[in-house]
C-alpha cells in the first residue's frame, strides 16, 4: 500500500494552496488522508479555515522551511474556537 | 497649465468610496480648514498678534476635542497623527512605570504600531470573533514587571467590539495603567466612560484630517525620557498646525449631535452587506455581528484572490480595502484576521463614510451588495477555481 497523497504546494502564494489541496481531495471518500506541503504564511490560517468549512480535521507540523498540513477528510471535531463559522 | 503647478484640479470622486479608514473632510470642517489659512496659521506659541489669534484658537479647538475625549483641555495633548500619538502614550506609561518593569500587556488584534512597540512581547489571544480572551488577560497582567496594558475600543478591520470595562477593572486589580485605543471608534461608537488612564484617538474617524488625539489623566504616572520638549504640555518637539486642529474640533462639533443617528443608519447598511456577503457561496462573514462597530465590516471569500477582487469590485464602481495576503501592498495577510484564526483569502473590508461626507453611501451599499456575487464570480473563473 502506497502512502497518502501528497500536493506539494511550496513557492505558491495565498490563495493557491489551499486551491491546490482542494481540488486534490474533490471526491475522495471521508476518512481519506492528504499531505500538503506549503510555505505561505497565509496557509497556516487559511488551509485550517477551509478545512474547518469543509468539516474536514487538519493538523500542522513544521518540517525544514515549511509546513505540512495533514488533511483528515471529513473528520473535523467540534470547533474550538469561540466562533462559529458560516459555511457551505 | 505650467508644468510646475502642483495644484490638483478635481478630487477623486468620493462616490463609492466604501473605505472610509481615511476618507475625505467633513464639508464643513473643509471650509473650517480653508478659513483658518487665513486666521490661524500664525505659530501659537508667538506673542506678537496673529500668534496670540492662533493661540486663542488652538485653545478653543482644543476645548472640543477634550471633550470628545471625556478628559480635560489640559489632559489633551495633539499629534501629527493616530499613530504617533499611540506610540507616545505607551512610551509615556512605560516610563512613568520604569521601576516597575518594561512589559506592555496587548491584544493580539491590536493595531501593528501598537504590537511593535517596545514592551509589547507576546499578545493576548482573542477568540474567533476578535473578542479578548479575558482569562489570557488576566494571567499577563499577574505577571511581574507590567508597566501597562493597552486595549482597543473595538477593532477597525473586523468591528468587533472589546470587553473594556472587565478589562479595566483587571488591569485596575494588578494596578496596571490602562490606554484605550479610540482610534477606530471616536465619533462612530460611544466612548466606553472613564475607561483609561490614557485614551487615544484620531480626528480621522469623525470626518476630520488625520490627527493624533493624546489624553492622559491627571494623577496617571507618565513621563517621557529625555529633555522636557516645550509643545503640548511637554509631549512634543512642535506645535500642531493650528488651521488642522481647528478643522478636526468642527468636524466633531458638526457631527457630535448627530452621530448616534449616523451610527444606527450605518449600523442598518452593515447588517445588509453582511446578509449580501453571507448569501455568495463559501464566504465567511467575519467579526462580532452584533457587538460591534456600526460602520466596519469584514469577510473572506474561498478560493479567491484578495487584490483581483478589489479589482473586479472597482470596476463596477465600489471602492474597498482588503486585508489578504495576495495584496500587493503587503506580503502578510492582516494579522487581525490571523489572530482570529478566520480565512484571509478574497478579504473585502468596508469602512462606511459619515453620511454627511458621503451623501451616496446607501446607493452606494446597494451596488456593492448587488455587484459582489458577479464580482465574486469573475474571481473564481479567472483563477479556475469555478468548479470548487
Amino acid at each position: 500500500m502506497s502512502g497518502p497523497e501528497v500536493v506539494d504546494a511550496r513557492g505558491q502564494r495565498c490563495p493557491v494552496p489551499v486551491v491546490m489541496v482542494a481540488r486534490a481531495v474533490r471526491g475522495l471518500p471521508d476518512g481519506t488522508v492528504v499531505l500538503l506541503y506549503a510555505d505561505d504564511p497565509a496557509a497556516a490560517v487559511d488551509v485550517p479555515a477551509w478545512a474547518r468549512m469543509r468539516g474536514h480535521a487538519v493538523t500542522a507540523a513544521p518540517a525544514d522551511g515549511y509546513t505540512v498540513y495533514t488533511v483528515r477528510l471529513g473528520e473535523a471535531e467540534e470547533d474550538a474556537g469561540g466562533g462559529r463559522d458560516r459555511s457551505t | 497649465m505650467a508644468h510646475n503647478d502642483f495644484r490638483p484640479v478635481s478630487g477623486p470622486a468620493v462616490e463609492g468610496l466604501l473605505d472610509a479608514a481615511r476618507g475625505p473632510l467633513h464639508p464643513v470642517a473643509a471650509q473650517t480648514l480653508m478659513a483658518a489659512l487665513d486666521a490661524a496659521w500664525a505659530d501659537p506659541t508667538r506673542r506678537h498678534p496673529p500668534g496670540r489669534r492662533a493661540r486663542a484658537h488652538l485653545d478653543t479647538a482644543r476645548d472640543v476635542l477634550a471633550g470628545a475625549l471625556g478628559v480635560r483641555a489640559d489632559e489633551l495633548s495633539v499629534h501629527a497623527s493616530a499613530e504617533e500619538a499611540l506610540e507616545l502614550g505607551l512610551a509615556g506609561l512605560r516610563h512613568g512605570r520604569r521601576r516597575v518593569g518594561g512589559r506592555v500587556v496587548a491584544s493580539g488584534v491590536e493595531r501593528s504600531v501598537v504590537l511593535l512597540s517596545p514592551g509589547v512581547t507576546d499578545s493576548v489571544p482573542v477568540d474567533r470573533q476578535g473578542a479578548l480572551d479575558l482569562g489570557g488577560w488576566a494571567e499577563a497582567l499577574a505577571e511581574p514587571g507590567v508597566a501597562a496594558a493597552v486595549l482597543q475600543t473595538a477593532n477597525g478591520e473586523v468591528g468587533t467590539r472589546q470587553p473594556v470595562a472587565a478589562a479595566r477593572a483587571v488591569a485596575d486589580e494588578h494596578g496596571v495603567p490602562l490606554l484605550l485605543d479610540a482610534t477606530a471608534s471616536l465619533g462612530r461608537d460611544p466612548l466606553p466612560a472613564d475607561a483609561g488612564a490614557v485614551v487615544v484617538a484620531d480626528a480621522a474617524s469623525f470626518g476630520g484630517p488625520p490627527l493624533g488625539l493624546l489624553g492622559v489623566r491627571t494623577g496617571t504616572r507618565w513621563s517621557l525620557p529625555g529633555p522636557r520638549h516645550e509643545a503640548e504640555h511637554g509631549r512634543a518637539a512642535a506645535a500642531p498646525w493650528v488651521p488642522l486642529v481647528l478643522a478636526a474640533a468642527e468636524a466633531w462639533r458638526q457631527g457630535a449631535d448627530g452621530h448616534e443617528a449616523d451610527a444606527a443608519g450605518a449600523r442598518e447598511l452593515v447588517d445588509r452587506i453582511r446578509t449580501a456577503a453571507a448569501a455568495v457561496p463559501d464566504t465567511v462573514v467575519v467579526g462580532d455581528p452584533n457587538d460591534r462597530l456600526p460602520h466596519v465590516v469584514t469577510f473572506s471569500v474561498l478560493f479567491a484572490d484578495g487584490e483581483v477582487l478589489l479589482d473586479e469590485l472597482a470596476r463596477r464602481g465600489v471602492a474597498v480595502a482588503s486585508g489578504s495576503a495576495c495584496t500587493s501592498s503587503t506580503l502578510r495577510a492582516s494579522h487581525v484576521l490571523a489572530a482570529m484564526g478566520v480565512l484571509t483569502q478574497g478579504n473585502v473590508r468596508v469602512t462606511l463614510p459619515l453620511g454627511a461626507v458621503s451623501p451616496t453611501r446607501e446607493a452606494d451599499v446597494e451596488r456593492l451588495c448587488a455587484v459582489l456575487p458577479e464580482s465574486v464570480a469573475a474571481v473564481r473563473e479567472r483563477l479556475g477555481t469555478a468548479d470548487l
